[in-house]
């Protein structure tokens, strides 16, 4: 225990007693360190050097001294006063009675700190300092402060000037506010004290940070933006549930399990999928996945015989799936009688229209024009329309049916080239004129490719009970095969080696349009005849029939684009052909795949929708420029002959009239009178 | 598109006809790596397969440091076994034009001259003999073709240094839904044409870094790219009229991207009459 020196108020002074150093300190340092550590844990040293300006008045010795006393822009310094005093107690007896009073000035704990603060402001807190403290040592961090030259830092800030520039340096940074929240550190630290010191919490220090940032959220700053991000409704959302709806049951889940233990018309799409897998054709199976259950939703509502997936036409804004659909017979025959119903009721509106024409009397003449008779589409289930084909642009989409085709747009179909844009509405600009839109063209593009590209094995079908018809139909073809039940499935190997073992099966298309010959000068003029009947008359003079390959032909005869051969076929995979698949790719319709393997085979189209052309497209041109009225003298034009020139003309007629009198004067008269009506229509 | 990321970039491009059998798909993906080592490329890309009538080439790209050097072109017949290719010349890409049909799948097949015009006959060699082409050569005049018109890239995703070389930009984060909506975002991967002649307003916005190529917008004739949302619209999907077969997908917000070609290699000249 150092012993008192000097005056125990007195605070050191230069010429303190070293023996009081060694003690003291020790034990300050020691207990104070340990204090020092708790009081400020987090905060910088008393007396560092940014904060040092500020905390010029008031040293780290006046916060051990005056742990209420001390200023608000100083630490949080709750000091455990009692802790504090023994400490003190022990370390320095010099001290020990005037900490007492000094602390017996200010009571502990008090709840008044303001009556603190006034008591304590009345004094220069240097001065106070001076008068109780004891001489400070020079090890102290307090020591010599406030002698200029003998301050710990000194060297530091050695200029009062300087010293006094680096505190408002330091209080300018502190009050410069933020970007963000526009708060400053100052403001909110004199606020946040302010809030300690006005209630008074227990260990405020545990809880300061949750008062600071109470206070920052009091502090309402209105946000600049108003507008709040509106969460972003994804086009992806919609069709992800489009396609989820796919996965749900729908309302009629017992009938369905009916129809699949009866037999169903849904096409095992996987395993066809499967095939044409293995020679790199098809989507990705999750595609698959969701077509094949796009087409059972399909035939869930429709009442449809046979199903089968007929591939995807890619389109410029979107592409189609299309299924091809065989209906039942009852569904067929409604859709017809309406559309007769339609047809006769156009019939009678006509017949009422040339009856109301002809009486009226001074029309133009009538044109002799008679447009070429348009052939009519064949019926529903046979020749082109034999299937009903639905599209849809996504899976999970309801399904679109297409209406069926007509010749006409088989023709015209044939003469244009055009991308599909994806939307069945969407208008045909071309030349010559599409009867149609692109509903209509593509449903003429998938009947051409299914004429054309639509194979099988040999021997897979045959043809029904054969019935000698040859000769009568001219060869127009049978449309009735079966599948054989007797078929023997050719190995792999063999299906490519030669195209002979494949054979159409669906009947070609002639250039009429329609796969079964129809002749149009059959029909009657008047527009009162019922439908046509067709084939079996005698070939007229004009139009030959026309004959298609008939059907089940092998592929060996169709015919290549000069050296390209109509098909290509492959044997997929190459390097295990004893379980390969034979594939085989049309040159004549890009896009088009049909493979074998043992009993199965399938035909699908994966493409734009467009035939092969070797050299470039010529669209068809104008017709050519028809030809005028040929230029006569009854249709020359002349100027109206004058008054004048009339009388002169009848007074030459009559002069004339006058000569000849002998025997022709009925004559005369006749052609004055002509001439005399000639001249009232001139007039 | 890299080979690294073939098997899930064919499940995101499968447009039905990519001629890619599981057979193909599983050497490509031993093959390939095995090109990188002996050629000491930094990348090897897939570009796709030319369907000849008797059989189809598949084409890979072999690619340096450089992004913008010429790339090593090679093919094959059965994606194990791959050749070098000759590099392209202008005068074989002028030669090839004039050649129409399918490729025949046979590489040492000669062509022969159909037409020939009055400029051509200062060619015709002294015994008389018809210029041939020989299937080898039209197939790089095609590649470079179609690379040089429809080989398309993401806008930012590569960089150029002020050096000039061009390399991969490692902050390409993806386009987003809207930037792949739209042409401008996509470049043409070749020589720019058309960015010298742009107005000094519009180079203003550009960063040279980024901006270096020709973007698809002003592609004559207009139409001629169709892009779709594929896979309920997380895929976006470009695909070339011009050159049938070409298909270029990105996935949004995503580096994956990339481009192949499948198809007869022959250029759609009907385009216009097709829009």
């Amino acid at each position: 225990m150092a012993e008192p020196g000097g005056d125990p108020g007195r605070l050191p002074s230069e010429g303190s007693e070293p023996g009081g150093e060694s003690h003291r300190p020790q034990q300050l340092e020691a207990g104070a360190a340990s204090e020092y550590q708790e009081v400020w844990p987090r905060s910088d040293p008393p007396g560092g050097l940014g904060k040092r300006g500020i905390h010029r008045s008031l040293t780290p010795m006046q916060y051990l001294c005056h742990p209420q006393g001390a200023e608000e822009t100083s630490y949080k310094q709750h000091v455990p006063d009692i802790n504090f005093s023994q400490i003190y107690a022990l370390g320095q007896d010099s001290h020990q009675a005037q900490e007492v009073s000094v602390y017996q000035t200010y009571p502990l704990g008090t709840q008044e700190p303001r009556g603190a603060y006034q008591t304590y402001g009345g004094h220069d807190r240097y001065q106070a300092y001076e008068r109780e403290h004891g001489p400070y040592l020079p090890h102290e961090p307090g020591y010599g402060l406030y002698q200029p030259g003998y301050g710990p830092y000194d060297d530091l800030t050695p200029d009062p000037e300087q010293r006094m520039l680096a505190c408002q340096n330091a209080k300018a940074y502190l009050l410069k506010s933020s970007v963000t929240s526009g708060l400053n550190l100052y403001d909110h630290l004199v606020n946040v004290l302010t809030k300690i010191l006005d209630e008074q919490p227990t260990d405020p220090v545990d809880i300061f940070e949750n008062i600071s940032k109470d206070l920052k959220a009091a502090q309402f700053q209105k946000k600049m933006d108003t507008l709040r991000d509106e969460h972003e409704i994804l086009p992806s959302f919609e069709s992800a549930e489009m396609r989820r709806n796919l996965f749900l049951k729908s309302d009629g889940g017992d009938e369905e399990r009916e129809e699949e233990l009866g037999g169903t018309p849904l096409p095992n799409v996987m395993e066809t999928a499967f095939y044409f897998e293995q020679g790199g054709i098809g989507l990705n199976r999750d595609e698959t996945y969701l077509i094949f259950l796009a087409l059972k939703k399909l035939v869930s509502v429709q009442p449809v015989q046979t199903c089968r997936f007929w591939g995807r036409i890619l389109g410029r804004e979107k592409n189609y799936i299309i299924a091809e659909v065989q209906y039942s017979e009852g569904e067929e025959e409604e859709e017809t009688e309406e559309e007769e119903v339609i047809d006769e009721g156009d019939k009678r509106m006509d017949l009422v229209e040339d009856e109301d024409e002809e009486k009226e009397k001074s029309e133009p003449p009538k044109s002799t024009y008679k447009p070429p008779p348009v052939i009519p589409k064949e019926e529903n289930g046979t020749g082109a329309n034999k299937y009903v084909y639905f599209v849809c642009n996504e899976p999970g989409e309801p399904w679109v049916k297409l209406p069926p085709v007509t010749p006409a747009q088989i023709v015209c179909a044939r003469k244009i080239k055009k991308f599909f844009t994806g939307r069945l509405d969407a208008p045909i600009v071309s030349f010559p004129p599409f009867p149609g839109n692109e509903a209509n063209y593509l449903r003429a593009q998938i009947a051409r490719i299914s004429a054309g590209t639509h194979v099988s094995p040999l021997g897979y079908y045959r043809f029904a009970e054969e019935e000698g018809d040859e000769d009568e139909e001219g060869g127009g073809g049978r449309d009735d095969y079966e599948e054989n039940p007797d078929f023997e499935p050719l190995s792999a190997f063999e299906m490519v080696e030669s195209l002979s073992t494949w054979v159409h099966h669906v009947p070609s298309i002639l250039k009429q349009g329609r796969c079964v010959w129809f002749n149009p000068l059959q029909k009657t003029e008047e527009e009162e005849g019922e439908e046509e009947e067709e084939e079996k008359e005698e070939v007229p003079d004009e139009l030959q029939q026309e004959i298609g390959p008939p059907l089940l032909t092998p592929l060996s005869e169709d015919e290549g684009i000069q050296n390209i051969p109509a098909w290509t076929a492959s044997l997929s995979p190459k390097l295990t052909p004893q379980y390969a698949v034979a594939i085989l790719q049309s040159n004549r319709w890009p896009g088009a795949y049909a493979f074998a393997c043992g009993t199965k085979f399938g035909n699908i189209y994966f493409g734009w929708g467009q035939k092969y052309s070797l050299g470039n497209h010529t669209p068809a041109l104008p017709p050519p420029v028809q030809p005028e009225y040929p230029d006569g003298p009854e249709i020359r034009e002349a100027t109206d002959p004058t008054v004048e020139e009339e009388l002169a003309f009848k007074a030459a007629q009559e002069q004339k009239a006058l000569e000849g009198m002998e025997g022709e004067e009925e004559e005369e008269e006749e052609e004055l009178e002509d001439g005399e009506e000639e001249d009232e229509e001139d007039d | 598109m890299e080979a690294a990321a073939l098997p899930a970039a064919l499940q995101l491009v499968a447009s039905g006809d990519t001629g890619l059998s599981l057979e193909k798909r599983a050497a490509l993906g031993a093959s390939l790596l095995l090109l990188q080592r002996d050629y000491r490329f930094e990348r090897v890309w897939f570009w796709g397969c030319i369907q000849g009538v008797r059989g189809t080439y598949y084409i890979a790209q072999g690619l340096g440091p450089d992004l913008a050097a010429p790339r090593s072109r090679l093919y094959s017949l059965n994606c194990a076994e791959w050749s070098l290719l000759p590099p392209a010349t202008e005068e074989m890409v002028e030669r090839a034009e004039l050649l129409t049909g399918r490729f025949q799948g046979d590489p040492s097949f000669e062509y022969a001259y159909a037409e020939v015009n009055a400029e051509d006959d200062e060619n015709f060699q002294d015994d008389g003999k018809e210029l041939t082409i020989k299937e080898e050569n039209r197939l790089v005049a095609t590649i470079e073709q179609i690379d040089r018109a429809v080989g398309i890239i993401p806008r930012r995703a590569l960089m150029k240094t002020p050096l000039g070389s061009v390399h991969e930009n490692r902050s390409f984060e993806g386009l987003s839904l809207t930037e792949a909506k739209k042409l401008s975002s996509y470049f043409h991967f070749t020589e720019p044409v058309n960015l010298k002649n742009k107005t000094l307003l519009e180079k203003a916005d550009l960063d040279p870094s980024t901006d270096f190529l020709d973007s698809l917008e002003h592609d004559v004739p207009q139409g001629s790219w169709t892009v779709q949302f594929e896979k309920g619209s997380t895929v976006v999907v470009l695909r070339s009229l011009l050159w049938l077969g070409l298909t270029f997908y990105h996935v949004p917000m995503t580096k994956q991207y990339g481009y192949i070609y499948c198809g007869t290699g022959e250029k759609n000249l009907d385009l216009p009459f097709m829009l």
